[in-house]
């Protein structure tokens, strides 16, 4: 067996990093993500790669853009109160279209909360943290190995549509230890963003306003082009006319918008027949995946789908599976974040039961095993 | 044309400053400055935050960064570590350095990384219209502080070598010679270093506080000023009411990415060699 590994998933998250290319980590420590900083601290450097422990979030998003602006895969790594504080670079990141990866490993919240206790309260705040329409990718791994995976494809999709992606980890996946069997460098895919051939006739931000992605020129290359948060045209100097503010905000949000089905990622069991659909991420999905293993045993038609990829949120995947379902129950430890999209993905065509779990404890599977069975405590209808 | 002007972008000029703005005379020193050291334009990274001084970068022929209001320097050091062999220059506003940011700025200092610093210091908030920043004398009058501020301020340059810079100096828009000699010094310094450039804000500063035109007020700086070699011959009272300009401090120390560079090529090992690493994950903290 080749590679076979106990480890955890913030361990599979830096080693993911590392192979799909990271050459620079800047961050500032916090539970339950500071073991990324940490093993980024001790094998970026043998690699030639850098590490920067910075005084603070803000400046930690600050240094990778930067760093990503010479070229470098760039990364950092956080829990929510940085998370918090790095909302307006991610802005920075996706205007100016730098491509940068964010490892959220949730905790309880809001504020100090429960620093070592498990939530997935940021799945708004990923998507809508910083101010003004922008786009972003937000992936959730299921399991420790998906922490490789995800973050190697977090750094290909940030690198082809020049978007900020977070990796939206939690507490348990974080720190829960598995085997897993790394592939081979060799047969890992990695994209590398696309820069122009040579200076002479770079435009910065030319593009299809359909969504084109530019070409991204390293800084220290002879380009000497500017980059600036201020809205812009093609050549990236400001400019203050509604149709150009208007041509670059469609612009960069077609980039996400439009390669939805590509950037579409989601496993899913027993939804062929099932009439109970069980939606979910992350560690929640771990005790949903038992749930409905046991009620099928019991001969309940229940399925699962987890979504990997959060944002975009792929609605389009609802109309495949919603056939013969008649109940979509959502368990997730936040009040209900994930469950608002479901609703409008589902749009009426069955009854949504949101069950929010925010007591810093994993659901247990009979948990949700229970509400399958005996149905929700609360559904949609009985919260408005 | 001259050494200077060949390395501004000219064709984005007219530039965005009122008339009588001193950003543009510092940002003028700047390229001479850089035009006598011969800096390699395409190795060469100018950084900036928000605030009508950190517009001077869209002027300038160089790969320019624009970034978010106190995170010129927090950008910077991601450059500056990522790429060592590029020089990074920031500019920026005494608001947008001392205020927003203050913490990046100090530590940067703290570690002494390669970057020269150009603080353009108009004791005020230009680009939103006349706030008062930390470095707004007391006494002095903003938007507000329609009562006078109240507020103590900042020493920059104190504060820049209390920090840890390696090379400090202060001089002013009237005093454009000295003003160029240093940042050519800064640059030269392998380490952090800081110019204060003492600027006039005639539409906000000025006009709030009946300082006169902008050659009135290139006239109280020239009055306020003593040189540092001249302070030292002075007897107190003569230096009562005055700022110190010329170089305030260069005291040269190991460079942080040169040190770090050396841990690096001292580790560096390939990654399929990578055993795994076993961490405790048990820990309980904030
Ligand atoms: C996070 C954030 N807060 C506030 C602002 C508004 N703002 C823009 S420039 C500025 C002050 C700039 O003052 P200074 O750095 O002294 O530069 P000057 O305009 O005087 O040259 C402020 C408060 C902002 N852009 N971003
Ligand atoms: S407001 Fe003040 S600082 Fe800004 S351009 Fe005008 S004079 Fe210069």
């Amino acid at each position: 067996m080749p590679n076979a590994k106990l480890m955890q998933g913030n361990e599979a998250c830096t080693l993911g990093a590392l192979a799909a290319g990271l050459e620079f980590f800047a961050g500032y420590p916090i539970t339950p993500s500071t073991e990324i900083a940490e093993l980024c601290a001790e094998e970026l450097p043998k690699l030639g790669g850098k590490f920067l422990q910075m005084e603070d979030e803000i400046g930690s998003i600050a240094a990778i853009i930067g760093a990503s602006l010479t070229g470098k895969k760039s990364m950092t790594a956080t829990s929510g109160p940085g998370f918090s504080l790095m909302q307006e670079c991610i802005g920075y990141s996706s205007l100016c279209e730098i491509p940068i990866v964010i490892i959220n490993v949730q905790r309880m919240g809001p504020s100090t909360g429960m620093p070592t206790s498990p939530a997935q309260g940021d799945v708004m705040q990923a998507r809508w943290g910083t101010h003004g329409d922008h786009p972003v990718i937000v992936l959730a791994p299921g399991n420790v190995k998906e922490c490789f995976e995800l973050t190697v494809r977090a750094f290909n999709l940030a690198e082809k549509y020049r978007v900020p992606v977070i990796v939206l980890m939690d507490e348990v996946i974080g720190h829960m230890r598995e085997k897993v069997i790394l592939p081979e460098q060799s047969s890992i895919k990695v994209v590398n963003r696309k820069a122009p051939a040579a200076p002479g006739s770079y435009v910065p931000y030319a593009a299809d306003p359909n969504g084109g992605v530019p070409d991204m020129a390293p800084f220290g290359e002879g380009f000497r082009w500017h980059v600036t948060g201020l809205f812009h045209d093609e050549t990236g100097f400001p400019s203050n006319k509604g149709e150009v503010a208007d041509t670059l905000l469609r612009r960069i949000n077609l980039k996400v918008e439009k390669n939805e089905p590509e950037i579409r990622d989601y496993a899913v069991e027993g939804v062929d027949d099932c009439d109970t659909l069980v939606v979910t991420f992350g560690c929640s999905a771990m005790s949903a995946l038992s749930a409905v293993r046991q009620a099928r045993k019991n001969g309940i038609k229940a399925g699962l789908l987890r979504l990997k990829t959060i944002w975009p949120f792929p609605e389009a995947t609802f109309d495949g599976i919603m056939g013969h379902v008649k109940r979509v129950i959502v368990p997730e430890m936040n009040l209900g974040q994930l469950a608002g999209e479901v609703e409008r993905a589902v749009a009426r065509r069955a009854a949504v039961e949101r069950l929010g779990k925010v007591n810093g404890e994993l659901f247990r599977p009979e948990e949700i095993l229970s509400v399958i069975t005996n149905g929700a405590a609360r559904t949609a209808e009985a919260s408005k | 044309m001259s050494e200077s002007m060949k390395y501004m972008r000219q064709g984005r000029l007219p530039h965005i400053w009122c008339p009588g703005c001193g950003h543009g005379t510092v940002t003028g020193a700047l390229t001479r400055a850089i035009a006598r050291l011969k800096l390699d334009k395409n190795k060469t990274i100018i950084v900036s935050g928000i605030g009508c001084s950190s517009r001077a970068p869209g002027y300038l022929d160089f790969d320019t960064l624009h970034t978010a209001h106190g995170r010129a320097i927090a950008f910077a050091t991601g450059i500056k570590v990522a790429k060592p062999e590029l020089k990074v220059i920031v500019l920026t506003g005494d608001g947008d350095c001392t205020a927003i940011g203050g913490n990046h700025f100090i530590h940067a200092a703290r570690r002494n990384i390669d970057i020269t610093t150009i603080v353009m210091n108009n004791n005020i908030y230009g680009m939103t219209s006349g706030q008062y920043s930390p470095m707004t004398p007391k006494g002095f009058l903003a938007t507000t502080a329609p009562y006078g501020n109240v507020e103590r301020s900042f020493d920059l340059s104190k504060l820049a070598i209390a920090a840890g810079a390696t090379y400090v100096g202060r001089a002013t828009t009237y005093h454009v010679q000295l003003l160029t000699d240093l940042i050519e010094k800064a640059l030269l310094n392998k380490g952090f270093s800081v110019i204060e450039a003492v600027t006039q804000c005639p539409t906000y500063l000025g006009r709030k506080n009946k300082l006169g035109s902008a050659v009135d007020m290139l006239n109280w700086f020239k009055d306020g000023a003593v040189n540092v070699k001249a302070a030292s011959a002075l007897p107190p009272e003569r230096l009562a009411g005055k700022f110190l300009i010329g170089e305030l401090h260069a005291a040269p120390e190991p460079e942080f990415t040169e040190v770090y560079g050396n841990v690096v090529s001292q580790v560096q090992r390939k990654f399929d060699q990578f055993q795994g690493g076993v961490r405790g994950c048990e820990q309980n903290s904030d």
